[in-house]
């Protein structure tokens, strides 16, 4: 337990002290590199804007997160039962996946002008639900026929055979991709606020940062991202114990 | 020593009864034949083994029997009822043990129980539950996890699985088969127990003669790919046999017959010796 809290706490430390060291070292002005020390009069004069935009930020990427895992679990039952959805969805997948987000945010901002929320929540999704799709997909189509069988065998539906047995046993593979996808989502919240004019969000208070040259505001933003970040991912490791803790060998 | 002895007409005692099966594998180099006049008959409460060499379609055979695919040709009856799809009545147990690793071993002996006796109680799950798993010495693991167990012991879980139900008929494909020789022998004992304590009809499928001749009724031999029932050996041995019948002249009679059929069924038989 010790080790667990104290040793990422450490290095996190040792991480903040070699910045400082080498901002100090270098003489490098604010308007070239902030230091940690910038940071807490930063956060503590834009307190109020961090609470707000920082809750925006979160609640448009679970928003964008939970649709994702709604849809890539559904999408991944198709092709995981099914060879010919299988064959007809991946390349498109894949093509889907390969086309960077960004280019798509103009995209959507004509699309749904002004709705702000609404191009953000999309664009998480969007940036998130193919690692689940894919991880459910391959649990599913790769379970022993066995495993199918012992039940099948027993008039079982593929309702029942999926809610014993498949569901659970891609438990683990679904919770990895959701790691990948809480970050992915993360990124792609951030990237509608910081392009959109007008955001909301962090993504939107770097920029002003960035505007108005302050960059304490915009070093503390970073960091305000990377905790919001941690938490997420934590909060999905937090969930991948209570329900796939099985997964996990007992040392030893 | 007598042949296949099977002058038919006793049909409606058969509890298992397969027929001029046929059956061919669609595969991208065109059909491939797998089955070419399968007839096999089990009378109700014994137990037949099958053997044959690899590949032969052994495991088709299972699927079939439990109604888990159609044949091309041919029929496949459970007490005289033709098979069309799975029923509640069978069990059956895998050379990979395929226990749910999220559950406990009580809990995986209770699966089928959640499917087939929707409305039995919980108390009278694990009742049945437990009074297998005492059978085949596992009390005290109920608790564990399937990860927790030694390779035999899993399959020990994975047999009161097969069984908690109550099936009729009782399909095992090479269940053993990834076990070392003493823990197999073991389980051969449980095996025995388990039939004394429990009316069932049983296939198994084994590569291991001295397991058919120890557990089976009947040893029936399949021939090679396409499979054709090509030997039917009775065995006429005591029904509480101990593991030092297989030492036994007779048995070793009919361990010699059994092995030269095989090297018939695989097709490398060099006349008689
Ligand atoms: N679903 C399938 N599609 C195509 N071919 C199959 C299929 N299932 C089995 N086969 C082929 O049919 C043949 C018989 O398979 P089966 O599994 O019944 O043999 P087996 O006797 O159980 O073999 P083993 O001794 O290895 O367990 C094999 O050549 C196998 O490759
Ligand atoms: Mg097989």
């Amino acid at each position: 337990m010790f080790n667990k809290v104290a040793v990422p706490v450490m290095s996190i430390l040792v991480f903040l002290g070699l910045w400082e060291l080498l901002v100090w070292a270098n003489g490098w002005p604010n308007y070239k590199m902030a230091s940690p020390s910038d940071l807490p009069p930063a956060f503590w004069q834009y307190r109020d804007l961090f609470l707000i935009m920082g809750w925006q930020t979160l609640w448009r990427t679970v928003v964008g997160l939970l649709l994702a895992v709604v849809f890539g679990t559904l999408l991944g039952m198709i092709i995981g039962f099914s060879r010919v959805a299988r064959d007809a969805l991946y390349p498109l997948l894949v093509g889907f996946n390969a086309v960077p987000k960004a280019t798509l945010v103009p995209v959507i901002a004509l699309l749904f002008i002004g709705q702000h929320d609404f191009n953000t929540v999309l664009m998480a999704f969007m940036i998130s639900f193919f690692p689940i799709a894919v991880s459910v997909g391959i649990g599913l189509s790769t379970l022993e026929p066995e495993y199918r069988d012992i039940l099948r065998a027993l008039g079982a539906s593929n309702f029942t055979i999926f809610r014993k047995i498949a569901l659970p046993k891609t438990l683990p593979e679904f919770f990895g991709a959701l790691k990948v996808a809480a970050t992915l989502a993360f990124i792609g919240t951030n990237l509608v606020e910081i392009v959109s004019p007008h955001g909301r969000g962090l993504g939107a208070l770097f920029k002003s940062g960035e505007t108005n040259g302050n960059y304490p505001l915009m070093f503390a933003v970073l960091i305000a991202l990377a905790v919001l970040g941690i938490v997420l991912y934590y909060a999905v490791v937090f969930l991948e114990k209570i329900f796939a803790g099985w997964a996990e060998r007992a040392p030893g | 020593m007598g042949g296949p002895d099977r002058t038919g007409g006793i049909e409606i005692e058969n509890l298992i009864e397969i027929k001029g099966v046929k059956h061919a594998y669609a595969t991208a180099s065109g059909p491939l034949p797998v089955l070419d006049g399968l007839d096999v008959a089990v009378p109700k409460g014994t137990f037949a083994a099958v053997v044959g060499p690899s590949g032969c379609g052994k495991s088709t055979l299972t699927r079939l029997v439990a109604g888990l695919m159609k044949p091309d040709e041919g029929q496949v009856y459970l007490h005289g009822e033709l098979v069309k799809g799975p029923r509640k009545t069978v069990g059956m147990a895998f050379q990979n043990p395929v226990l749910l690793e999220w559950r406990t071993i009580l809990e995986n002996v209770i699966l089928p129980l959640e499917i087939v006796a929707t409305r039995m109680s919980r108390a009278d799950r694990v009742a049945r539950a437990m009074d297998l798993l005492d059978m085949v010495g596992l009390t005290g693991f109920e608790n564990k996890r399937p990860s927790e167990l030694s390779g035999g012991m899993r399959q020990r879980a994975s047999l009161c699985r097969s069984l908690v139900h109550k099936p009729e008929v009782l399909i095992m494909d090479e269940p053993f088969g990834a076990l070392d020789a003493f823990t197999r022998e073991d389980l051969w004992q449980t095996m025995r127990d388990l039939r004394r304590a429990e009316p069932f009809t049983t296939v198994l499928i084994t590569h291991d003669l001295r397991e058919s001749v120890f557990l089976g009724d009947q040893v029936i031999v399949l021939s090679g790919r396409p499979a054709r029932t090509q030997y039917v050996m009775p065995v006429d041995l005591p029904e509480d046999r101990t593991l030092d019948v297989l030492y036994t002249p007779k048995v070793a009679d009919m361990l010699h017959i059994l092995r030269d059929q095989i090297k018939i069924a695989q097709g490398r038989h060099e006349g008689a010796h």
